[in-house]
């Protein structure tokens, strides 16, 4: 079982993207569930979204995610107040959504060597495939295309259809993104 | 061919009710229902479903909309969760008495205050006396068959039915669901017959209902609504046979987990069954002999089965997401009731968890074993977690 943890802001599609993700792994044959924090959503405010993937024979516990095996993250500023690493397993990926190089993180906010950090600036990405406004744009599937290539857990054909399915409005727009992402996502330097 | 899909509890009962080929649809929206109706909304708008879609100004009124179309002898349905369903009590027990065969999805919230939005059980469990069937579910797929089965079972006892799911870990989480096709579920749920021998309100000749009926002949009334609530629990026996035979997913009146040699039984509803599976699963490893036991049906209250499956162990912990104040916890009080009469029984030990959607983990289920195995007294409540 994989266990995934999604950190962003109200309106950026975080529950969007965990169920966008639930579907894409549901289509490569796995069992899946996706669930919000179970919180008061509000724009701006600090989300939270889990996905639990693997063997269909599986029993799939139904509470919160505590040690996720990989982390997202939305919005870098959240780096600032939420503890985005917490119960991460070792040898977990951190995804980031920012146009920084990943070992910026490790120097600058001292993440572990246990950690593998990839970035993707999706906010670019966004805006130029119209997605969300210059100010707040829609990042979740950005990062999700991003995910699927540094993590390999889903394909990205999986990842394509999942979003035609699921994103409720520019759909072409959106798989593109998630394809832009894919192939311009930076990895950690080879230790 | 049916086909599945990755959606909420939410949607499950939406599909499920379109499913259903359900005819009146009155609902007002709460957290964390509001989807449920959203969705039948935009289903009956699109007239991808013939049915009428009343909207009122409050669940009372919802209720009352589904009273006055069951009574005409269409299929009606609704959905609410915590004070909504509090509203709607008077009316609960209306539906009720009249014997009319709706059908309502309540997601379990907890009551204010102080204001809250996460799940428990005390919403629906407070309505324990109405007279409805009540069925409380662990994932979307039970969410999504038991509407159908519901409607099944409700409309040849008429009796109202309660499916019940739990605040945001099922409304709010997606996860696989087989969607049956029209033609299946029309083969095992057809189409709503028209029904005048006990369904029929004709303009031209106006009657009353539910008047004012002497002690004389009240009595019987109520005598009648629990000899049907005895019938369902038959017909919902034969009903999901009927169901895992075309469908092949098998539904009892509980659920048993690891239980054929099992000494000790941790008896649970609803979601945190997931993690007492999980926790027992884990316990198994270590060589305890332990399973789990999931309600579903609560009303009735499968008794006999009851007696059977838990006489012989050597011990019971029930774990309840509510509580019966001044008593304890309320699937506890069936549960112990239920073996009273043998005259073997085993201790039962009453658990309170996760009131107010407090998160159940597994290693809170593996606390709960810990210490009932550890009790030589029997227990009757011990709150787990309170933090003061």
């Amino acid at each position: 079982m994989i266990e995934i943890r999604m950190h962003g802001r109200g309106g950026q599609g975080a529950v969007v993207a965990s169920k966008i993700l639930a579907d894409a792994a549901f289509r490569d044959g796995m069992y899946v569930q996706s669930f919000p924090q179970f919180g008061v959503e509000r724009r701006g405010a600090p989300v939270t979204a889990f996905n639990r993937m693997g063997n269909p024979d599986e029993i799939f516990v139904r509470s919160q995610i505590y040690e996720p095996d990989h982390v997202l993250v939305l919005d870098p500023t959240l780096l600032l107040t939420v503890d985005v690493l917490k119960g991460l397993k070792p040898g977990g990926w951190v995804v980031i959504n920012s146009p920084r190089d990943p070992e910026d993180f490790y120097k600058e906010f001292n993440f572990s060597r246990d950690y593998k950090v990839a970035t993707v600036d999706a906010a670019s990405i966004a805006v130029k495939w119209g997605l969300g406004s210059k100010t707040q744009p829609i990042v979740n599937t950005a990062i999700l295309g991003a995910f699927t290539r540094v993590t390999g857990i889903v394909t990205l054909e999986s990842l394509k259809e999942a979003i035609r399915e699921n994103a409720p409005i520019k759909k072409e727009e959106n798989v593109n993104a998630a394809v832009e992402a894919y192939e311009s996502v930076k990895f950690p330097k080879e230790e | 061919m049916s086909f599945k899909k990755v959606t909420t509890g939410n949607h499950a009962v939406s599909y499920a009710v379109w499913s259903s080929r359900v005819q009146v649809i009155s609902a007002y929206p709460i957290t964390p229902q509001t989807q449920i109706v959203e969705l039948l909304s935009e289903i009956v708008a699109e007239g991808q479903l013939d049915a009428i879609f009343i909207n009122v100004e409050s669940e009372h009124s919802a209720m009352a909309a589904c009273i006055g179309a069951a009574a005409t002898g269409a299929r009606a349905f609704t959905a609410t969760s915590a004070q909504g369903l509090a509203l709607m009590h008077e009316m609960l027990h209306w539906a009720a008495g009249a014997r009319l065969p709706i059908v309502l999805a309540n997601v379990n919230r907890a009551m204010a205050p102080p204001w809250s939005v996460w799940t428990d059980q005390n919403d629906a469990l407070a309505q324990r006396d109405t007279g409805w069937m009540q069925i409380y579910n662990e994932s979307n797929q039970e969410v999504y068959d038991s509407v159908i089965i519901g409607y099944k079972v409700a409309e040849q006892v008429r009796l109202p039915f309660m499916t019940v799911l739990d605040a945001f870990v099922l409304s709010h989480t997606s996860e696989p669901v087989e969607i049956l096709t029209q033609e299946e579920v029309d083969e095992f749920l057809p189409p709503r017959e028209f029904d005048p021998k006990f369904y029929s309100i004709d303009l031209n000749d106006p009657r009353g209902y539910g008047l004012l009926t002497m002690p004389s002949d009240y009595y019987e009334f109520r005598y009648k609504v629990q000899i049907a609530h005895e019938k369902a629990l038959e017909v919902y026996k034969r009903e999901v046979e009927l169901f895992a035979e075309i469908f092949g997913r098998k539904y009892g009146v509980f659920e048993e987990f690891m239980l054929d040699d099992a000494d000790y039984v941790l008896v649970t509803s609803a979601t945190l069954t997931s993690d007492a599976k999980y926790a027992v699963k884990k316990l198994r490893e270590k060589g305890i002999k332990i399973g789990v036991l999931k309600m579903r049906l609560f009303r009735p209250f499968p008794f006999e089965d009851i007696r059977r499956v838990l006489g012989d162990r050597k011990k019971v912990a029930v774990i309840d997401r509510n509580i019966g104040f001044g008593h304890h916890g309320i699937f506890y009080q069936e549960i112990k009731s239920a073996l009273y009469p043998l005259e073997k029984r085993p201790p039962v030990f009453g658990y309170i968890i996760g009131i107010g959607g407090r998160d159940v983990t597994p290693a809170d289920i593996e606390d709960i074993v810990d210490d009932m195995l550890k009790r030589e007294e029997m227990t009757e409540i011990i709150w787990k977690g309170v933090r003061l």
